[in-house]
């Protein structure tokens, strides 16, 4: 993984709270067999119609959303499915940060170990975000916070090690896997 | 000593490496469940990194998402109906050749939903840590394990290292006393705790179920109640094992036999919240209040009971544009409602309990004109038990169609899908937008309320058929 610090982008509003993973990914995308190419599928039942056609009234779809790195979502988006390929989807289109007043917490997880960063902030910055589709913001990973245009530094919350990974372009296996003798000896006391 | 959580007590048991400010805890996973969607980019890293599985003995793997349930397909030698669905089975069977895993695979008298044969086969056990791809591994905590739904990546992680890296999560107590009325079950009791806290009520927490009216549900009602937690947001739903469990357990194959078995009873009899346990939160409900239970939106908090009606939320767009979805208007009687599908299966509720009421109903009866019906026993074994049982005579002569066990009209993943526009009463865990096909409407219910709706095509209340 590229080491991550920080991510400058306009952003891309979708109010909706409870987005569940089957709108991120719906389950029939679910059959491939590897990670890529995912970001077609994204959204797809709201992004496209029955023909296929993209809906030119949906968000993802109008011409100001290209190249936009930073979803601003309602509550308690990643909901629902532990699938990964919904932050895989989310990434392969070109996002690098959700922001939300809550993130669920498979997706969540699932999201960090990928390098797309879950940003949960305050209601009032929340509605900022809603009020203002594609503001530059910028998520600042070392010091963990969202710049607003205004200049404002908001905080949110990072588990500290995940943050390493991400700064650092590691994974977590690495460090498991470095902990073969404490695995190892606990396997003999279950013995 | 300070008086513990069962959570408590399963988490101290499996840390390896005690979590820092600066990582997290190493936390030592018993048993490993893997099936064919969320596990084939895991191998692929495990292949590029030259590394093996360090527990197949942990490990238990199946097939059932993407697995077909019309009888042709399984065993008559048709093709997979889904090109892309037969590759991913075949990607799992190569898989398992190459690491070294024992597969129940397609044709096994022993496969079925993941979360179905881990119990049946005694594999899930009180006080395990139990993980697997997919967020319903929480109904494996109805047997006082901690099992939680993980991603790709974390699959990997286990697979080549039998751990995982967690914060500890907060503890959330949900107590329920009293007694469920006839004809009210694990399934209502579960919509109504998660219309309580809501679809995020549970988020960051793992939720201990305890009362009088939890201790009275068999262990297929448990699975029910734990297996929905993920629907509240929790990560992990757990309920003490006693006898009941124990009850269960006992004999299956992969528990302990003889003498190991007395001293395991004899551990797990210690797995209950101490007294004075503090949780650090703590939501309490009255069976007795509880009915039969429908919900009417797209997500599992949009619930109310079969008599009732869909509320009113006047100026909530969000509330709104998911009636809108559903077809459905402010204020409707829900009993009123045609349904064109009733599905009865998932790993929620294709148990043989779930079963053996859905045909009780149906016995004598027939499925109204123009209702398609499906029922998807939750295993291979329990379609056997049915068939013994006689329930699965009762289906067919219902006219209902009887297949083979997986995960089915769930997600549709298989091609066992609900058109658009169509209402489906199912007996799932989702009624997400097109959780069940692009368009699809789900209604969730008891298997009760889905097989009396079948009988009347329209939303109906089961206590009228089991009187």
């Amino acid at each position: 993984m590229e080491p991550i610090t920080h991510i400058r982008s306009r952003t891309v509003v979708l109010p909706s709270d409870n987005i569940d993973t089957d709108q991120i990914i719906p389950a029939r995308f679910l059959t491939t067999t590897t990670r890529e190419g995912l970001g077609a599928a994204l959204f797809a039942d709201w992004r496209y119609g029955p023909d296929g056609a993209p809906r030119s009234d949906f968000v993802l779809n109008r011409p100001e959303a290209r190249g936009c790195a930073i979803l601003v979502a309602g509550r308690n988006i990643g909901c629902g499915s532990s699938r990964e390929h919904a932050p895989w989807a989310l990434l392969d289109h070109g996002f690098r940060a959700v922001i939300s007043t809550e993130i669920a917490d498979i997706f969540r997880s699932n999201s960090l170990k990928n390098g797309l960063l879950p940003v949960v902030v305050d209601e009032a910055t929340h509605r900022w975000l809603v009020a203002n589709p594609g503001a530059e913001v910028e998520v600042d990973l070392p010091s963990a916070t969202v710049r607003l245009p205004d200049g404002r530094a908001v905080p949110y919350p990072i588990e500290s090690f995940a943050r390493y990974c991400l700064m650092n372009g590691v994974d977590e296996l690495g460090y498991l896997l470095s902990q073969a003798d404490a695995i190892d000896a606990y396997e003999r006391r279950l013995a | 000593m300070t008086a513990k959580t069962l959570f408590e007590k399963v988490w101290e048991r499996h840390v390896v490496v005690p979590e820092t400010t600066e990582t997290p805890a190493v936390l030592y996973i018993d048993l490993h469940l893997t099936h064919e969607v969320t596990s084939p980019q895991a191998f692929s890293v495990l292949r590029e990194r030259g590394l093996k599985v360090r527990r197949p003995d942990r490990t238990l793997v199946t097939m059932d998402h993407s697995t077909p349930t019309d009888t042709a397909q399984v065993f008559g030698g048709a093709p997979i109906a889904l090109e892309s669905a037969a590759r991913q089975i075949r990607q799992l069977e190569t898989n398992c050749q190459e690491f070294g895993l024992e597969l129940i695979g397609l044709r096994d008298g022993r496969r079925g939903i993941v979360h179905i044969i881990g119990p049946e086969s005694g594999a899930t056990q009180p006080g395990k840590t139990i993980v697997c791809g997919d967020s319903h591994t929480s109904t494996h905590g109805a047997f006082g394990a901690l099992a939680f739904g993980i991603g790709t990546t974390e699959v990997g992680y286990v697979l080549a290292t039998q751990c995982l890296l967690q914060r500890k999560p907060r503890t959330l107590a949900i107590e329920v006393d009293g007694r469920l009325a006839a004809g009210v079950s694990a399934k209502d009791l579960v919509l109504a705790i998660i219309g309580r806290i809501g679809v995020n009520g549970g988020t960051g927490h793992v939720i201990e179920y305890r009362g009088s009216a939890i201790e009275a549900l068999s262990m297929d009602g448990r699975m029910t109640v734990c297996n929905m937690s993920i629907e509240a947001g929790a990560r992990a739903g757990m309920v003490a094992p006693d006898d009941t469990t124990f009850t269960y357990l006992q004999g299956r194959p992969r528990v302990p036999q003889g003498e190991a078995w007395q001293r395991a009873v004899a551990d797990w009899r210690g797995l209950t919240s101490d007294p004075g346990a503090a949780f650090d939160r703590t939501v309490s409900l009255d069976a007795a209040a509880v009915e039969p239970m429908i919900t009417y939106g797209t997500n599992p908090g949009m619930v109310a009971p079969v008599s009732g009606r869909v509320p009113e939320r006047p100026g909530d767009a969000v509330f709104a544009r998911s009636l809108e979805y559903m077809g459905l208007a402010p204020g409707e009687r829900l009993s009123d409602r045609a349904v064109q599908v009733v599905f009865v299966g998932s790993c929620t509720n294709a148990r043989l309990s779930d079963l053996e009421v859905a045909a009780r109903v149906l016995a004598g009866r027939r499925i109204a004109p123009g209702v398609r019906m499906l029922v998807v026993p939750g295993s291979q074994q329990i379609k056997r038990q049915a068939e013994e049982l006689g329930y699965a005579r009762v289906f067919i002569e219902a006219g209902a169609e009887w297949r083979e066990s997986g995960c089915s009209m769930c997600l549709g993943m298989n091609g066992d899908t609900v058109p658009p526009g169509h209402y489906c009463l199912s007996t799932s865990n989702r009624n997400f937008e097109g959780r069940q096909g692009a368009g699809a409407r789900t209604l969730l219910a008891s298997p009760a309320t889905a097989a009396a709706s079948a009988v009347r095509g329209r939303v109906t209340d089961p206590r009228e058929f089991l009187s």
